[in-house]
């Protein structure tokens, strides 16, 4: 393949990248805006996410479609629950703590991690994709799949946009993060802001994941590069900003699609490590967030 | 007089608010200079500044004649400028002890012990030292963080409002203390009580809304009608 | 009995005890001995930083790996011998932490935490990706002749056990007098209330890095005695996993006391050991410790004991 279609090929990876990193990042970066929680347990929400969706569509006896659509209502869901059950039972214990919050949710990583591993087992799977339709370009043949779930998490993401902007719920959630005093003194539940909004982040990880997962098989270690990922994004974004996190999230899923066609994927991921850590030392507000 | 501290045009502001604007103090060695003013008159922010807790937006200010206006807080103490804050500010989970003598191997590693002791003894928490400091009554940790200000063997001791919330008797002793320290140390003293600052000070500052209104004897001040008009006005004047 | 004597006396028999059990326990818990002494003087470097100067690190695998590295591929690449293997290894250490604590410490909290984790997981990868040099994901053996200290070989178990008994009983005295010291106190104190340390002339910065470099001394010589006593470097060591352990076993003996690495490290490696007998749920059982230990006990077991009876404990 000459060069121009090889770029074109490493520029749909990396938007079909792209777009399943800003779901999960926008979830990690929400839950640090509202709840000032640094969940390093979201790429865990996210494994738990594909695990659930193959268990999901391997055991319902329906046509690939139909399971997978199930798969994309059930396995939120039940992620949500995961994450709410972990807000009420650990994390309001810890009084939000940050560094406490940190300790607890590497712990919550450890124990899913395991859980995992004893359930569902130590192979990658795959599950089968809702559609097959090939798009026939004159260089190469694309999945048709693949430019679905970049539309879908992009009318995800704008569903978000929508409900923090223009619900009452989002304004909740914004009234919260802004002063959480204020918000309990106007009568708002700020227990329920806050495990609803942890349930919220979780679920956008699921919901990423299930996206990906016909493209990549599910397995209990899978949440180790999309946590790394999004903390790169939420970080390089702006701590709690939902737009720097986009904007990162498109930079970042698009060079490292491209990056890791060219370059070894280990010095990409030496390189954005490094970034984030020099980020966070010299512009802890973010490169592309305004200074506070 | 020789002047310990000085500070030339020093301004602070936050945002829209001029918590410090272009503010000209001098402290003489060997007083003890009351300063008073409304609150958010900028009396915190001031003492910040000289103290380095807060950076200097423009201005000056000079310890005996050496330009410290960019020097870090810590090598300010090392310098003899020490700082106790108007909200208690002590390490409650260590012992009376631990507290004050974290203060005196700061400046005196070998004699800390001696120093530690020699300032118990004159905030009178002696008995006190084995004890837990945030299991003090308010009062005594006022003391304690007194006696850190005393451990250190500064210069020029600033104080934030020491006696808020302290008994009457416990200020009686408090006005002993101070009196005692000088004219070794340099005192600046932020004061809420009338009665107190009128009463150790040689010379007195009204701060209002970030600047100087005027510097002068407590009897002056007593009687300088602009300060009348802007702070003591009102029922309280006769204070 | 005045208290520096009950303390150094109580410090000193539990050396004497350890020393003795190497004559009473069967091979296979000698060896795990040996292996514990080594991991908790690691535990002890991470106490140095979070236990008393309040420095929460999530990237002490890097300065374990850096000790470990130095002394594997001075031994591997420059025929080293173990003495100055394990200097290079205890110098790495202390280096690696300094440099990162140059950028790291001018983060505080959350970002600190993030930073040092950053830093440990890019040097995690940089092992991996210089694996021509480093052996990579498989690591490396320790050869033979590298493992002979003083005329000792460390692959035998008498000589492996006073090696590491050595190390540990080095590093808990150093401790010991370390947070006893002046500037032990004043570790404390930065812990404790900065702006108040600071405000007494002490240079937040300063001390934690100084106390930051110590830790990393502690970390890299351990990380070079545990490859060179049990004679294999490998990447596993530089993962997140080996900066939890410590974490792990500082908060379960008591942060900011000086026994309790050891008892932690004691504790949680038998837990680990008991439990994979009946289950191979080995992370299972760290993540449920960390979230139980944050939640019930953030003190630790001689940290409560010290609150309640033994209040002289350092
Ligand atoms: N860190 C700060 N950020 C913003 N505003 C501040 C800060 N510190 C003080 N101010 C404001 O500066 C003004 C002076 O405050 P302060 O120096 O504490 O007054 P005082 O000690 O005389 O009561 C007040 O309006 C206060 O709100
Ligand atoms: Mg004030």
């Amino acid at each position: 393949m000459s060069f121009g279609p090889f770029l074109l090929l490493a520029v749909l990876e990396g938007t079909v990248m792209a777009a399943v990193l800003a779901l999960t990042a926008v979830g990690l970066s929400l839950v640090f805006g509202v709840m000032r929680v640094v969940n390093v347990a979201h790429g865990e929400f996210y494994m738990l996410g594909a695990v659930l969706a193959w268990f999901v569509t391997y055991y319902l006896p329906f046509p690939p479609l139909l399971a997978w659509m199930a798969a994309l209502i059930i396995a939120p869901v039940l992620v949500a629950a995961v994450a709410a059950l972990t807000d009420v039972l650990v994390l309001k214990r810890l009084k939000y703590n940050p560094e406490a919050t940190i300790m607890a949710t590497i712990g919550l990583l450890y124990m899913l991690q395991q859980a995992a591993l004893t359930v569902y087992g130590p192979d990658a799977r795959p599950v089968v994709a809702p559609f097959e339709w090939r798009i026939q370009l004159p260089w190469f043949g694309y999945s048709g799949y693949k430019l679905f779930v970049v539309v879908a998490a992009i009318l995800v993401l704008m569903a978000v946009w929508w409900v923090m902007t223009r619900t009452k719920a989002g304004l909740i959630m914004r009234a919260t993060q802004v002063d959480r005093d204020t918000a309990q003194t106007f009568g708002i539940n700020v227990n329920r802001v806050y495990a609803g909004t942890f349930a919220f982040g979780g679920a956008l990880a699921a919901v990423a994941a299930v996206l990906i997962v016909p493209i990549q098989q599910a397995h209990y270690l899978m949440g180790h590069d999309p946590l790394l990922l999004s903390f790169i994004v939420v970080i390089i974004g702006g701590l709690g900003s939902i737009r720097g996190t986009l904007v990162a999230a498109v930079i970042i899923g698009l060079s490292d699609g491209i990056i890791s066609m060219f370059f070894s994927p280990t010095l990409a991921k030496i390189i954005a490590t490094l970034l984030v850590a020099l980020v966070l030392v010299f512009r802890p507000q973010g490169l592309f967030g305004a200074k506070a | 007089m020789v002047a310990v501290i000085e500070a030339k045009r020093l301004t602070r502001h936050f945002g829209g608010v001029r918590a410090v604007d272009g503010v000209d103090f001098s402290l003489e060695q060997g007083e003890i200079h009351g300063l008073i003013g409304p609150n958010g008159a900028g009396k915190t922010t001031f003492v910040s500044l000289l103290a380095g807790r807060v950076p200097v937006q423009s201005g000056e200010i000079r310890l005996e004649g050496e330009d410290i206006t960019h020097l870090p807080a810590h090598l300010r103490v090392r310098k003899g400028v020490a700082y106790t804050f108007q909200i208690t500010s002590i390490y409650p989970r260590l012992s009376v002890y631990d507290n004050v003598i974290l203060a005196a191997q700061s400046r005196n590693s070998t004699g800390a012990d001696k120093d530690a002791t020699a300032a118990l003894h004159k905030a009178g928490l002696t008995t006190l030292a084995g004890e837990q400091a945030g299991t003090l009554s308010y009062g005594h940790q006022r003391l304690v963080e007194l006696a850190m200000g005393l451990a250190l063997r500064p210069k020029v001791l600033i104080l934030d409002e020491p006696t808020q919330g302290l008994a009457s008797g416990e200020i009686e002793n408090f006005k002993l203390l101070i009196r005692s320290l000088v004219p070794h140390t340099t005192l600046l003293l932020i004061e809420h009580n009338m009665d107190v600052v009128m009463d150790l000070a040689h010379r007195v500052s009204v701060l209002n809304f970030g600047q100087i209104l005027a510097v002068g004897t407590p009897e002056d001040i007593r009687h300088n009608t602009a300060v009348q008009d802007a702070y003591l006005g009102g029922p309280h004047a006769a204070g | 009995m005045t208290p520096a004597i009950k303390v150094w006396s109580l410090h000193l028999l539990v050396l004497a005890l350890l020393f003795a059990a190497q004559f009473v326990l069967p091979p296979y818990h000698a060896t795990n001995l040996a292996r514990i002494m080594v991991l908790a003087v690691f535990a002890m470097g991470y106490n140095i930083a979070f236990g008393y100067t309040g420095l929460l690190s999530l990237g002490h695998a890097l300065f374990f790996a850096a000790g470990m590295y130095a002394m594997g591929l001075s031994a591997w690449h420059l025929d080293a011998q173990a003495w100055p293997a394990l200097i290079a290894g205890l110098i790495a250490g202390g280096a690696i932490a300094g440099a990162v604590g140059l950028l790291a410490l001018r983060a505080v909290g959350v970002s600190f935490m993030i930073v040092t984790l950053m830093f440990a997981q890019a040097g995690y990868l940089t092992l991996l990706y210089l694996n021509s040099w480093t052996g990579g994901d498989e690591g490396f053996v320790i050869a033979q002749n590298a493992r002979v200290l003083s005329g000792f070989d460390m692959a035998t178990d008498t000589p492996r056990f006073v090696a590491a008994f050595v190390l540990f009983a080095v590093g808990l005295l150093a401790c010991l007098w370390l947070v006893r010291s002046p500037f032990g106190r004043v570790m404390i104190a930065m812990r404790e209330n900065e702006e108040r340390s600071r405000m007494l002339g002490y240079s937040p910065f300063h001390v934690k890095l100084t106390a930051l470099v110590l830790s990393g001394v502690y970390a890299g010589a351990a990380g070079a005695a545990y490859g060179m006593l049990f004679g294999y470097v490998g990447a596993t060591f530089a993962t997140i996993q080996y900066s939890i352990l410590p974490m792990l076993y500082v908060l379960l003996g008591g942060a900011g006391t000086v026994l309790g690495p050891f008892l932690g490290a004691l504790i949680m490696f038998y837990l680990i050991d008991i439990t994979s007998a009946y289950t191979d749920a080995y992370f299972f059982v760290v993540g449920a410790a960390l979230v139980g230990l944050v939640l019930f006990a953030p003190q630790g077991i001689l940290g409560a004991l010290r609150e309640r009876v033994l209040k002289w404990l350092p």
